[in-house]
């Protein structure tokens, strides 16, 4: 623990930093307006990677914190990392240089106002990652909405005020009431603090009745479902996602959504792990509805970046059921899964706007037999393909895999069901590549299209490169994660009647915990094993 | 004889902002006829440094507090709040009408004696601690606010906007006269402290409290409700809102709202504080009505001024949701509430002031199209304040409607968590209305026949003192926090 320290104020608030420099600048000065925006978020980029140079991997608690006094005696300043924020802060770190970089064209119009939007965003976005108050975290977590309501308002296509107007108040209606729940823990623990309130919670000092619990998991529940989204609040992410101009997808898909699992696994399963454990099949089906659903509509699209969207319904779809499978693996791959996501869909949005730059359009029978013109381009767009239906060894495949495991090992039903979205990604992703890479030229302006320029194969590579290696190199990740989601299911113990006082845990529990949780970890490591291979 | 009643000079200094305030209007009023058309401004100017002494003499009653008037006025930490914030109000209101009133061709002395009439009348209502008292601070400032509400003389709205607020305010305050005289009546004081204690000798022997007082509380309820614009008696507000000046609206939903918040809490959490379980059901579904009325009914609005009024019908309701609380925290909550409250309402009513444009023309919320590019600083601050009303995280609005919600939680009572989970959710109805106008500025194609002039200085210092006190408010409350909470514990409750 190095308390004291300003490491991850610097990378909070660095793109907030940038932006004052940005506001210096006159508006009219496009260039430099984005070469400043993007040395920032590289330099952001650089100097979250020395986390990694600080973070110990065995340490299941958070590290590089900071705390300080900030409003009357309850709510702090409360900053620091664990093995799974830690990533998820690199992850929006790595995506936001790259949203930089494909809005270096096709943004033309407020640029300034556009950039700033964008690094807002990241500093909200590490912000909610870090925070470790829950009034921190709450903040953070609605600055996080106005800039995005901005971009997808102002720099969107059609139909964007309508997208940006649902989403925003979709995202505002769940997390009214989480306000409400965070203000009602307060009540009863007298802090809002997260280590406190999960201390006060699990020691029983604090002890919550199970209707209680139930409706606190509700209200946190139902503001993370909506941002995942879970079948059936996914409404708003086709229409945010459709609208908003590329950079607003990537990080919408890459980073934003994952605040909803972030947050899942954040708070609701360590707070409220009794309603969790009642909930979980319910939630698991839904996700599972998520995931095939999500699946078949994206067969149908027959708007590209609607495809990608309602892919991410899929996707997110297994990364809640990894959550709720309660496993070390299932979770870890959950984990996985997010970041996997975050670079496969990420990319995908990516190669999606690069066509968009192009023809702008995003109608699937607008293109076709692309493969001539643009095979750079293309390629990599089927690798990229590939790896968000998760071929091995590309990073998907261990994420589905290891969430699939974990799932199977106590829910079959669940695993057998989840599986199938697996084989339907292959379907629309594939058939979707046919459609607008192979076969002749249908559309006679495409024939001329250029291919990728050297701004855009850098941003592919870029991605490419994340993408294998994060396939290969998993147990540089699973190993940070690892002490960190055993953290969490150790969080999820309560003393077996938790609605009465202090209750020495009874002796057999934890032991029979600890050899589970020992043959989860034992699986990890085949599981890392037999996907590196 | 009668003996010269010393004591009451001796606590003359804690009467002081009011002091400075009547003297600097009765000097306006007296000097305004020999100054030139021309240069009438100067006693804007005249005005403000007025209202800078007042509030630097706040200061003197802060540093010595306690009754004063034979503790008719109660010059405490809560008081001392109130005075700063209504002045400070009165302050931004005079920036914010020197060019409108040149614009218009109004700009005449009076105008300015009235703002600083009604403020102290509104500072009286802030340390009042007699009912009559009470009432005539009530009657000074609404008075003034009725004859400001009508000074565009040529303009029918202007005109229908004061005479209705004459009328009905003048119902509401008899109602308000009546409940002190059936208070009387029971309790045979018209003291706060006296009632209190009267309340609570009688409860020792009593089951219920004397009806006779309750109505009384009930007629109360009605005369401030009127003034605070609760539900069900918020009819008027929209047209008076609409029709008043805008600096005038900017001022009447901002500050006599404060003070009469102020003096509710005096009246039902002090006087009334031992019958809380009665008056809490008034006050409760009061809340309720308020807040839904407010919000679903600035959806629909397309004129900028209606939508900012039912908005401040919108808050009243939230303010009731900590008032309803009856705790020390709910007072200080209901305090914070206020400063916030204050500054991003009265910000956001200065901004239409300027964007009304001379006539007040431009009024309608499409009229705003594009304005996100053509006057982007000015953009950003209605931006702001739109958000703060909205109750958006680093704003003093959200936390605001956090310390209200956080104290009425404070119970653990299923009937207020009902009632926050109802505030909770009509903030996000209200989101939709506030956003609208930033979709209006930001997302639409920018109307071609109308750009904005410069904004005049004034006016511009009055802009970035209430934005700058909404950040504040809104990322390091610490400090008026901590004044809240002190103002709320010099009220001796129950």
């Amino acid at each position: 623990m190095q308390t004291g320290s300003l490491f991850l104020t610097v990378i909070t608030f660095l793109p907030l930093l940038s932006v004052a420099a940005l506001l210096f600048l006159r508006s009219d000065d496009h260039v430099w307006i984005r070469r400043i925006a993007l040395t920032a978020s590289l330099a952001e980029f650089a100097i979250s990677l020395l986390l990694l140079r600080g973070f110990d991997a065995a340490d299941p608690h958070y590290q590089f914190e900071e705390i300080h006094p900030w409003i009357g005696q309850a709510i702090h300043y409360h900053l620091g990392v664990d093995g799974i924020s830690l990533f998820l802060v690199l992850l929006t770190t790595f995506l936001t240089p790259l949203a930089i970089l494909c809005s270096w064209q096709s943004i033309q119009e407020n640029v300034k106002g556009f950039f700033t939007a964008l690094l807002v965003i990241e500093t909200a976005m590490i912000g909610v990652f870090v925070s470790l108050d829950l009034f921190l975290f709450f903040v953070f977590w609605e600055l996080t909405l106005i800039p995005m309501y901005f971009m997808i308002g102002m720099w969107g296509h059609e139909r964007r005020i309508y997208a940006a107007v649902k989403f925003i108040l979709y995202t505002m209606f769940g997390s009214i009431l989480m306000l409400v729940a965070i203000l009602w823990l307060y009540n009863l623990s007298g802090t809002f603090d997260l280590q406190d309130i999960q201390g006060k919670l699990q020691s029983g000092i604090v002890a919550l009745p199970p209707g209680t619990e139930l409706l606190l998991f509700g209200a946190f529940f139902l503001a993370f479902a909506i941002k995942v989204p879970l079948f059936p609040l996914h409404t708003w992410l086709p229409d945010a996602h459709t609208e908003a101009p590329t950079a607003g997808s990537v990080i919408l898909a890459g980073v934003m959504l994952k605040l909803g699992t972030y947050g899942i696994l954040r708070f609701c399963l360590p707070l409220f792990p009794n309603a969790a454990h009642r909930m979980a099949p319910l939630i698991a089906v839904l996700a599972i509805i998520g995931i095939v659903y999500g699946a078949l509509v994206a067969t149908v699209q027959h708007d590209l970046k609607r495809l990608v969207a309602y892919t991410s319904v899929s996707h997110l779809g297994f990364v809640v059921l990894g959550l709720f499978a309660f496993s070390t693996v299932s979770i870890q791959g959950a984990v996985y899964q997010m970041l996997n996501h975050g670079i496969s869909t990420g990319a995908l949005f990516l190669g999606v706007g690069m066509l968009y730059d192009r023809r702008h359009t995003h109608e699937i029978k607008e293109y076709g037999g692309l493969a001539t013109p643009m095979p750079v381009l293309m390629a990599f767009f089927l690798f990229i393909s590939l790896s968000s239906l998760a071929l091995p060894p590309l990073n998907g495949f261990i994420g589905e895999f290891l969430i699939l495991v974990g799932t199977f090992e106590h829910h079959h039903a669940w695993a057998a069901w989840a599986t199938s979205g697996s084989v339907l990604s292959a379907i629309y992703l594939l058939w979707a590549y046919q459609r607008v890479a192979l076969g002749d030229i249908t559309v006679e302006k495409n024939r001329t299209l250029p291919d990728a320029s050297s701004r855009e194969r850098i941003i592919l590579v870029t991605t490419a490169a994340a993408i294998i290696f994060m396939g290969i190199a998993s147990p540089l990740f699973t190993r940070r994660m690892e002490a960190s989601t055993n953290q969490v299911l150790r969080q999820m113990e309560r003393p077996q009647n938790a609605s009465l006082p202090p209750v020495v845990p009874p002796p057999g529990a934890p032991t029979v915990t600890l050899r589970e949780t020992q043959q989860d970890r034992s699986l990890a490591v085949i599981a890392g094993r037999l996907a590196s291979r | 004889v009668i003996p010269f009643p010393l004591e009451q000079i001796a606590n003359l200094h804690r009467l002081a902002p009011e002091i400075i305030l009547c003297v600097f209007g009765i000097a306006i009023m007296a000097v305004d006829p020999f100054i030139p058309g021309s240069n009438k401004r100067v006693m804007g100017w005249v005005g403000l440094i007025g209202t800078l002494t007042a509030l630097a003499s706040v200061g003197l009653v802060a540093s010595d507090p306690g009754p004063a008037y034979s503790n008719l006025i109660s010059a405490d930490a809560f008081s001392v709040f109130i005075h700063v914030v209504v002045i400070v109000a009165a302050a931004l209101a005079i920036l914010g009408s020197l060019n409108y009133l040149d614009a218009e061709g109004a700009q005449r002395g009076e105008y300015y004696a009235l703002v600083l009439f009604a403020t102290a009348g509104m500072g009286i209502l802030g340390g009042a601690n007699e009912l009559v008292t009470a009432f005539i601070g009530l009657e000074m400032s609404s008075i003034s606010t009725y004859i400001l509400a009508g000074f565009r003389r040529h303009d029918a709205k202007s005109n229908e906007a004061s005479l209705k607020y004459f009328l009905l305010g003048s119902f509401a305050t008899a109602f308000f006269l009546y409940g002190i005289a059936m208070e009387y009546g029971a309790s045979g004081t018209t003291k706060i402290d006296g009632i209190q204690s009267f309340l609570i000798g009688w409860r020792a022997g009593h089951a219920s409290p004397p009806a006779l007082a309750i109505l009384g509380l009930g007629l109360i309820f009605v005369g401030l409700g009127f003034k605070v614009v609760a539900a069900p008696f918020q009819i008027y507000a929209p047209d008076v809102y609409e029709g008043a000046p805008t600096p005038v609206t900017a001022l009447l939903a901002s500050a006599p709202k404060a003070a009469t918040f102020a003096v509710m809490l005096r009246i039902f959490l002090v006087a009334f504080g031992t019958t809380a379980d009665i008056w809490f059901w008034a006050v409760f579904l009061s809340a309720i009505l308020t807040m839904f009325i407010g919000n679903l009914a600035a959806i629909v609005q397309s004129n900028v001024k209606r939508m900012l009024a039912y908005s401040s019908i919108a808050h009243a309701g939230y303010v009731l949701v900590a008032f309803a609380a009856a705790t020390s925290v709910g007072v200080a909550a209901v305090l914070f509430y206020l400063a916030a409250y204050v500054l991003m309402k009265l910000g956001a009513f200065l901004v239409v002031t300027h964007l009304g444009q001379k006539g007040e023309k431009r009024l309608e919320i499409r009229d705003y199209a594009g304005l996100g590019l053509k006057q982007p600083a000015l953009a950003a601050c209605f931006s702001l304040f739109l958000l703060s009303l909205l109750g958006l995280p680093a704003t003093g609005g959200f936390l605001g409607k956090f310390f209200a919600f956080q104290a009425a939680l404070d119970l653990r009572d299923p009937r207020f968590v009902w009632l926050v989970v109802i505030a909770a959710v009509n903030s996000v109805i209200g989101a939709y209305y506030y956003l609208r106008v930033i979709i209006v500025m930001y997302f639409w194609e920018p109307s071609q026949d109308y750009t904005p002039t410069a904004v005049a200085p004034p006016l511009r210092v009055a802009l970035i003192i209430a934005a700058a006190g909404t950040i504040y408010l809104g990322l390091f409350p610490g400090r008026v926090l901590f004044l809240a909470k002190t103002a709320a514990d010099s009220l001796s409750l129950r």
